[in-house]
């Protein structure tokens, strides 16, 4: 037998006493260790994809933002996030997608563009897509680091990534496109 | 059916970017070198993603308890309100390129003035979204500058891709009576302006391409209104089929 509460259905974590703020911080520590499926060295704080956690009355609401409006990973995400809190003793949270304002590349913290480039993907530039068309931005090989590179598919493997080639060790490499 | 201005916008927008998602989604497995399968793949996943927000929306606007899938799958062609530009055929990966780039360079101005627009929902969903249009700009920009400056045969299948699809443009530009309520209202905006953003984009790409730009005759109009031609039946039919022989099948 349980001991008697007046909501006899709360998570475990809502039965500890910890105040709100206290019950926030651990639930955004949970959801922050969830990573990308796509590229999983990045967590989705890296991304700038973990917008708000919320306590609500016995509930946790995460909000999201999508990189891409048609991001396949989005669904792999909010899962993630549903099945850690759950493990986490937060029961089943509700996770709500916000669009605005809309999700940008500089939303990476600089230690998610430090472990991109160690991954071999090249983290976005300053430039936008607007720049000069014909691949006149100056991405730098994730591998070697040389500037020489020739960019072979606007679109990669992934709604975010380009496809990149570096002139010097020849390698090619995923660029995370700026937006 | 009584819609409001509202839902009926938001229902276009969303239609336009289904079909078009839909069309390049064709592609897939059929484009002429894996890195252009992988990049209409892409461009058509944008759209799709688009069109899920736009009828996401739409549901909440007309609560009526239809969801995303009611209007994407089981309405018909008569019920769709997207421009006749988008449900054209694929044709020859020119006429793809083409058509791609002449409703990209609509729609990226369009979703810029729409993200300042008074409708959060709407503003906020094309904030995202012109975006990934400027990319959709720049990657057939470059296709149809080297389609038309390319060979003899790329170069006439550009020119005419161009030719055969202009006609179609004229409707993208095209507001009715209630769109204009809205419009005055600032909830929305008015596209008729945005010609001249739309041919500053075009015109230095059709030269560069050394394509000739056609003449603004007559234009086709109607798929905002619900008139489509046959190739959206056709296109539907592919589209709603598993909803159709199942309905409600999840997986």
């Amino acid at each position: 037998m349980v001991t008697t509460t007046t909501r006899p259905n709360l998570a475990p974590a809502f039965t500890r006493g910890e105040t709100q703020e206290a019950l926030r911080e651990r639930a955004w520590a949970v959801a922050a260790r969830v990573t990308d499926p796509e590229i999983p060295v990045l967590t989705i704080l890296d991304l700038g994809v973990l917008r708000d956690v919320k306590i609500g009355d016995g509930t946790v609401e995460v909000f999201i933002t999508p990189t891409y409006s048609g991001c396949p990973a989005m669904q792999v995400i909010a899962l993630n996030i549903e099945s850690s809190l759950e493990e986490a003793g937060f029961g089943l949270a509700r996770i709500t997608s916000v669009l605005s304002p809309a999700w940008t590349t500089d939303w990476i913290s600089a230690d998610g563009k430090a472990k991109l480039k160690r991954y071999g993907i090249a983290p976005p530039t300053d430039a936008g897509p607007r720049v000069a068309r014909f691949g006149e931005e100056a991405v730098a090989c994730p591998h070697c680091g040389a500037t020489d590179t020739t960019r072979i598919s606007e679109f990669g493997s992934t709604a975010c990534k380009a496809l990149w080639r570096c002139n010097a060790c020849k390698e090619p490499f995923d660029y995370f496109k700026c937006i | 059916m009584a819609e409001t201005p509202l839902f009926a916008l938001t229902l276009r927008l969303a239609d336009n970017a289904l079909i078009l998602g839909h069309r390049l989604s064709e592609w897939c497995g059929h484009a002429p070198m894996l890195e252009e399968d992988l990049a209409l793949a892409n461009m058509g996943l944008d759209l799709v993603g688009q069109a899920r927000s736009f009828y996401d929306y739409a549901t909440k606007l007309e609560g009526k308890g239809r969801d995303e899938d009611a209007l994407a799958y089981r309405r018909d062609a008569i019920d769709f309100r997207n421009v006749l530009l988008v449900e054209q055929p694929n044709g020859d990966f020119a006429a793809t390129i083409v058509r791609q780039l002449l409703y990209a360079a609509f729609a990226e101005p369009y979703f810029a003035a729409l993200s300042r627009a008074k409708d959060e929902m709407l503003a906020a969903i094309a904030a995202k979204a012109v975006k990934e249009m400027a990319y959709h700009v720049r990657h057939t920009a470059e296709w149809t500058i080297r389609l038309g400056d390319g060979t003899e045969e790329s170069h006439q299948r550009a020119q005419s891709a161009l030719d055969d699809l202009w006609p179609f443009t004229g409707e993208l530009f095209e507001t009715d009576d209630a769109e204009r309520g809205l419009i005055a209202d600032g909830v929305t905006v008015d596209p008729a302006p945005l010609r001249a953003v739309w041919n500053r984009t075009l015109d230095p790409i059709i030269a560069e391409a050394t394509l000739a730009r056609p003449a603004d005759g007559w234009m086709q109009s109607g798929g905002r209104a619900g008139r489509h031609s046959e190739h959206l039946g056709h296109l539907l039919a592919d589209l709603q089929f598993l909803q159709r022989a199942y309905p409600g099948a999840t997986w």
